[in-house]
Order: structure tokens, then C-alpha cells, then sequence
């Protein structure tokens, strides 16, 4: 883009891909791309959370440097790089990394269809998983009366950390350990879900984007072809997630 | 296709065929065959060869994700191990009674199953046998060759296998591997536009049905040499009703002696540990099962069709009913011993599934939408059998007091007809084999015996399959002598 280019650019705009993207003072890229439905791969992401940069496939490039678009501040005059082939390319690298580093079994996960893990395989073209399974077996929860935590399908988003902790306001989970270490804990004396205050109805009990939170015995209650992303793509249903607004609850 | 053959002598002149891969069945089965110095069948062995250990990988699972677990064992029955492992499901989650739409809905899924899975063995698998002829030509003795001379037989058979898996979608959302049951229900009804949809095909079905019957009819009545092909008397297990007429979803257990003699019946199959054992040989990963009252020599009996239509006293359907009392009557009022009779057996339950889909949809409980019951007190175990296309299927879970899997237990349709499959393999054997040159064809009447009973061989050693037949012979030291390898083709290489 040329000088004279840039400077036809509003103050408080970024491009993506070529697009002009306002953005209002504070705001991330990421944000800024999904007030104009403009999609950025994400797993960890979801709007009304602290973001924190976790699954890493909204790395773009933002002026020539590698960022995470989710906790990078939108800056006026930024040119952003988000689908292209490169870009693309890794993020399926990550999808199927996240795959063999837990056993996400889609055919007997009830989670199948309404999966975003398995919706970003889609979106991504993923027809393999490319690197070796490491077939975990990690401890499966199922002290509760109606939350089943499987440990071998989480991701480590940590989305139910945030939810618990800033929305729910009660700090069930948390995570231990770094690198290869790193692992969902239950912040409770005995580690067990069943000593946990969690309840079905918290946001952290339902905003896992795997099978690895599950509201109990529920199973596969949602009919083929009637799923989330039976009907719409991934890039689609991101323009409307939000975590539960005070208006919304007051209904 | 062989890959491999080859035919000589010992020096104590004793010899071992192996027919590897069995082909056109479901699965990966091997047979050998040890002739003894006067080449008389010694032994016969069908080899189960391959394993997935379904009931130790499901220990540790939450008991509600069985059904769609192991329905992972087939790509041609999963509809029957959802359904048993569903029943068991119910039971782990206190629940006695499913909403009448819930059972009308299993059971109409259960009926376009069976009708699917009947249609392909017969069309598919095993009508160029008896169209073409054991020891015809193998490049036409397939499904293609049948469409070319046959293509009305032919396209009633592809026509009859797609209304079951249209029922299959309907209900589940998908003809292969898709979703349906819950504990204590299902997840969605059917729709007034799926429900028009298959009542539009239905009276064509019930007409294809019964020119399968007939042809079946014909096939057993024309061809007395089939009543002696590969047969030998056993004892039959099958569910019944509370009537005693044929059942396939929910009944008591019922087995009879060769003479038609009750061993057991209404036997409630909860306490099938009770009544059955499963033995162990070193040769196959396939168990043994056998009736625990006559013992592991003469306990061992056979499941599916033939069992079904031996066993039941009426069938609930009146085209049905006729044409098991014409079978009846042919076999003098007593049960059908005839391996091969297993085809005709299959077309009755062919005609009484299409009755039955009928009958369900035109019952305007079939749309209702109170699909789910009430949950009860949770139990710590959970057996679930119903009668597979194959045969008595079951399925028995124990969870702990968190709900997770800690034991299962299957004892598969085909499993039940493991002995029964190798007293075919050795009849059929000794009355085309032995002393004979070894040929596709006669390895052919070996595959009709072993294909007569539809095995599936990957549910039942709980393995993903090609469906190959490899034959071994082998000599009294146990050395091999002759090993055939058939692919499915009909390139023969030596």
C-alpha cells in the first residue's frame, strides 16, 4: 500500500486482508474483525472473556511481525494478513496437533457436531491427522452428580477457567503445570469435580469447545443434521457467540 | 482372486488346505483343513484372525456413550449393537418402561435394519451362488454378473437394501453410524415428510419382498441337493414374545433341541450368565459360546434366521406367517436343519419386515413427540439383547457409582454360530474335498457353507475387515502343505 494510500485510511482503522476495519480505541484486532464479520480462526477466543492467547491458530501478521489477533490492540494504520495460505497452513499444523494430543474420538464424542475443535477440522480442510496420536490416558471425573470432566479430550483453552472465575465467580478450574506438563485441575482439596460448587447451569460447565466438560447423561441429544455446525459453519456462528450479557439476563 | 496355491503330499501322506481370505462375507476368516493319510477330513477350523477388544476399551467410558461406541464394531449392523447396548443403557439409568412413540420408533428402526442387512447378504453376497451356481464362473458369480443377467433380481435387492437405510436416516439422521437412541428414549421423532416418504415406497418393498421369498421358495424346492449341502442337526436359541411368535427387539430367550424339543423358554435374558458359557480355544480369537444345561459338547447351538423361524410358534404378520408355515411343511413340521435353508429363513423375516414397517407407519404414534421416559434409580448393570440379523445379540455392562464402564461383556451373533460354522465347514468338506483336486470352485462351496449363516466376523471378534478367505491344509504334524489366498476377485495365482 502506498503512503498516499495509508494516509487515505481513517485515523481509527486497521485493513485486513486488503479491507478497511475501524476499530474503536482499545479494541483488538480480533474484536475489530468480528464487528465487520470479518472471521480470524479461533479456539480460545470467545467475546465477553479476558482473551488470553492460548490455542494460537488467530496468529496473524500484523505489520510484518506475527501476533496473536486476539490480545493484539488493533493500532491505526495496521495492515493485517490473516487468510492466506501460509497462515492457513499453520493453523491446520495446530488443529491436528490438538487432535493427536488428546483422543478426540469423533464418532463416539457426544460433543460430534456441536465440536468446535472438529468444526475447525472442517473449516480448515483437515482430512488427517498428520502427526503421531499420543493417546493419552488421563484421569476422567465423573464425581459429579451433572458435570463429567474427560481430561483426554481437553484442549487447554482455558475458557472454562475464565468463565468460572470472571462470570461464574467461582473458580473451579485451573491450570497446572507447564508445556507438555500443562493440565486442567480442579481447584478443590481432593482435585475431584464432585467437592467443586460448579453447577449445570455455569457458563463454564457449558462453554467447553470440546467433550471435555459435558453436562452428564445428556448424550447424544441433539439429532444429526439438527447440530450446531450441521447447519452452519464455524465462521458463521462465531459473528453471534457472546457470553450472557446483564441485559440478557434480565431478560 | 488366489494369491497362492500349491497341492502335494507328505511323507505320512497327510494333507492341509487353507482357504485365506474367505470372501463375500463380512470380515477376515481363515479355514484349515487337516486330512488325514486316506485324505478324509481329519478337522476343520474357521480362524478368526483378527481383534479389537470392543469390551476392554469401552471400560472406563460413561455408561451413556456405549450406544454410539460400540456401534463402531459395523458398518452393516450398527443399528443392532446401538439398540442392544441402548436396552442396556436403559436399564442403567432406571428405566423400565420407553414412551410407546420411543418403542414403536426402535422397533421400526430395528425392522428397516433387518430388512437392509437381509437384503444385502442375500442380493448382494449370495444370490450369484445360487443364480449362477456353486462352481460357475467366478468372474460372474458377483453381484455385478447378477445385475447383467438378473438386473430385475438385481435392482430389487439395491432397491430393498435402500428403503432399510432410508429408514435408518429417517430416524437416526444418517444411513450408516448415526444417532437415535437415549436412555430411556430417543432424540427426535419422525417426520410427517420422512413418514409420507417411506409409506409412498412401502406396498413396492412388500412386492420385492415377496418375489425374494419366492424366489427363495423355489431355490430350496427345485434343488433337493441343497437340503443335504453342508447340513447337520443342532439345538436353536432365538428370542420369542410372550406368545412364542417371532421377535426381534425385546423377548424372552427361547432354545430347542434338533427335535424341535423346548430346553428353555421365556428365559429372561437378564440371567443369561445363567444359561450360556463362552469357551476359549487357542486357535481363534472367536469365543465358543455353549447352553451351560447340555454341557460344551452338545451345548452349542445356532442363532439368526433359520433359529428364529425354527423357533418361533407364528410370525405376528399374515404374509409372513403363511410362508413360515410352508417352510414348516417342508421341513415335516419339525425344524429346518438345512444350512442353506438360512436364506430362506431370511426372506420370511425379509416379507415380516416389511409387513411390520407397514403396519408401524400407518400407526399415528409413530410421529407423536413425547419420546422420552422419566429417569428411575441408577443400576450398576445393564444387559440389553435383542435378535441382530445374525442372530442373539448381547450386550451387558457393569458401571461403578459414578457411571463409568467397568465391565462389558458381548457375545456376538456370529460368536453363538462359531461351532455351527465349523460343523458346515467339515461337512461341506468332506463331501466335495476330499480325495479331490483343490479348485476355486470347491473352495466356493466351503465359502456358500460358511456364507449361509451371513457371519460377520468383525463384530464378532469385536475387527475392521476386508473379506478375504484364506484356506490352509496341513498335514498330521501340523506342516503346511497348501495354502490358498482369495481376495474377492477371480484372478487365480499360484
Amino acid at each position: 500500500m502506498t503512503n498516499e494510500a495509508n494516509k487515505a485510511i481513517d485515523a481509527n482503522s486497521i485493513t485486513i486482508d486488503g479491507e478497511t476495519v475501524p476499530f474503536d480505541a482499545g479494541q483488538t484486532i480480533m474484536d475489530a474483525a468480528l464487528a465487520v464479520k470479518i472471521y480470524i480462526p479461533h479456539l480460545c477466543h470467545y467475546p465477553g472473556l479476558t482473551p488470553a492467547g492460548n490455542c494460537r491458530l488467530c496468529m496473524v501478521e500484523a505489520n510484518g511481525k506475527s501476533v496473536a489477533a486476539c490480545v493484539t490492540q488493533a493500532q491505526s494504520g495496521q495492515q493485517v494478513s490473516s487468510n492466506t495460505p501460509e497462515l492457513n497452513a499453520a493453523r491446520l499444523s495446530i488443529t491436528q496437533m490438538l487432535f493427536v494430543e488428546g483422543n478426540h474420538i469423533c464418532p463416539s464424542c457426544e460433543k460430534s457436531g456441536n465440536c468446535r475443535l472438529q468444526a475447525m477440522g472442517y473449516y480448515l480442510g483437515m482430512l488427517e491427522e498428520h502427526f503421531h496420536q499420543f493417546n493419552p490416558r488421563r484421569e476422567i471425573d465423573a464425581s459429579h452428580s451433572t458435570v463429567l470432566l474427560d481430561r483426554d479430550r481437553c484442549i487447554l483453552c482455558d475458557l472454562c477457567v475464565r468463565a468460572s472465575r470472571d462470570v461464574d465467580k467461582k473458580n473451579v478450574f485451573a491450570i497446572a503445570g507447564r508445556g507438555i506438563h500443562a493440565r486442567l485441575i480442579v481447584n478443590t482439596a481432593s482435585g475431584k469435580l464432585g467437592d467443586s460448587n460448579i453447577e449445570a447451569k455455569d457458563l463454564a460447565a457449558k462453554i467447553c469447545p470440546v467433550g471435555a466438560i459435558l453436562i452428564r447423561e445428556r448424550s447424544f441429544d441433539s439429532p444429526v443434521a439438527e447440530r450446531i455446525y450441521d447447519r452452519q459453519s464455524i465462521s458463521d456462528t462465531a459473528m453471534t457467540e457472546h457470553v450472557p450479557r446483564k441485559e440478557d439476563d434480565r431478560g | 482372486m488366489t494369491d497362492s496355491k500349491s497341492s502335494k503330499s507328505t511323507a505320512t501322506g497327510t494333507r492341509r488346505i487353507a482357504i485365506d481370505p474367505i470372501t463375500r462375507i463380512e470380515g477376515h476368516g481363515k479355514i484349515t483343513l487337516m486330512l488325514d493319510s486316506d485324505n478324509h477330513i481329519q478337522e476343520a477350523r474357521l480362524h478368526i484372525v483378527e481383534f479389537r477388544g470392543f469390551e476392554k476399551f469401552i471400560q472406563g467410558r460413561p455408561y451413556w456413550e456405549v450406544p454410539f461406541f460400540v456401534q463402531r464394531l459395523c458398518g452393516i449392523c450398527p443399528v443392532s449393537h446401538q439398540l442392544a447396548a441402548a436396552k442396556a443403557v436403559d436399564q442403567l439409568a432406571g428405566i423400565n418402561q420407553l414412551t410407546p412413540t420411543a418403542t414403536k420408533l426402535r422397533r421400526l428402526l430395528h425392522f428397516g435394519q433387518i430388512l437392509q442387512s437381509h437384503a444385502l447378504h442375500f442380493f448382494h453376497l449370495s444370490s450369484p451362488d445360487f443364480l449362477f451356481g456353486f462352481g460357475s464362473d467366478p468372474m460372474r458369480r458377483n453381484i455385478a454378473g447378477v445385475l447383467e443377467k438378473y438386473p430385475d433380481i438385481a435392482m430389487q435387492g439395491i432397491k430393498m437394501r435402500k428403503y432399510g437405510q432410508q429408514i435408518i436416516e429417517a430416524i437416526t439422521g444418517k444411513r450408516v453410524h448415526g444417532t437415535g437412541t437415549l436412555p430411556g428414549g430417543m432424540n427426535r421423532p419422525l417426520s410427517q415428510t420422512w413418514r409420507d416418504a417411506l409409506l409412498a415406497d412401502i406396498e413396492n418393498v412388500l412386492q420385492w419382498s415377496k418375489n425374494a421369498l419366492r424366489l427363495n421358495e423355489q431355490i430350496h424346492t427345485e434343488h433337493p441337493e441343497h437340503a443335504d449341502f453342508a447340513m447337520f442337526h443342532s439345538n436353536y436359541l432365538s428370542l420369542v414374545d410372550d406368545t412364542g411368535a417371532l421377535e426381534f427387539y425385546h423377548g424372552g430367550l427361547r432354545a430347542c433341541d434338533s427335535g424341535g424339543t423346548p430346553i428353555f423358554d421365556h428365559q429372561d435374558y437378564c440371567d443369561y450368565r445363567q444359561i450360556l458359557r463362552e469357551e476359549v480355544r487357542a486357535w481363534s480369537y472367536m469365543k465358543f459360546p455353549y447352553l451351560q444345561q447340555l454341557g460344551n459338547d452338545r451345548g452349542w447351538y445356532r442363532v439368526g434366521p433359520l433359529a428364529r423361524v425354527n423357533n418361533c410358534d407364528a410370525i405376528t404378520t399374515p404374509l409372513a406367517e403363511a410362508a413360515r408355515r410352508r417352510f414348516k411343511a417342508f421341513g415335516g413340521e419339525g425344524p429346518v436343519h438345512n444350512t442353506l435353508a438360512y436364506h430362506w429363513a431370511r426372506m420370511i423375516e425379509v416379507l415380516h419386515c416389511a409387513e411390520s414397517i407397514q403396519h408401524l407407519l400407518h400407526d399415528n404414534e409413530i410421529t407423536g413427540t413425547d419420546l422420552t421416559a422419566e429417569k428411575g434409580d441408577r443400576r450398576q448393570q445393564g444387559i440389553g439383547v435383542i435378535e441382530a440379523p445374525r442372530g442373539t445379540l448381547f450386550h451387558d455392562y457393569t458401571v461403578n457409582d459414578e457411571g463409568i464402564i467397568t465391565k462389558a461383556n458381548l457375545i456376538v451373533s456370529t460368536t453363538s454360530n462359531n461351532q455351527a460354522m465349523n460343523e458346515s465347514i467339515r461337512s461341506v468338506a468332506n463331501q466335495y474335498l476330499d480325495g479331490h483336486e483343490i479348485t476355486e470352485a470347491l473352495l466356493n462351496h466351503l465359502e456358500v457353507a460358511v456364507r449361509a449363516y451371513d457371519p460377520c466376523l468383525s463384530c464378532a471378534t469385536h475387527a475392521l475387515g476386508k473379506m478375504p478367505l484364506q484356506v490352509e491344509l496341513l498335514d498330521a504334524e501340523g506342516k503346511l502343505v497348501h495354502r490358498l489366498v482369495k481376495h474377492g476377485g477371480a484372478e487365480t495365482r499360484v
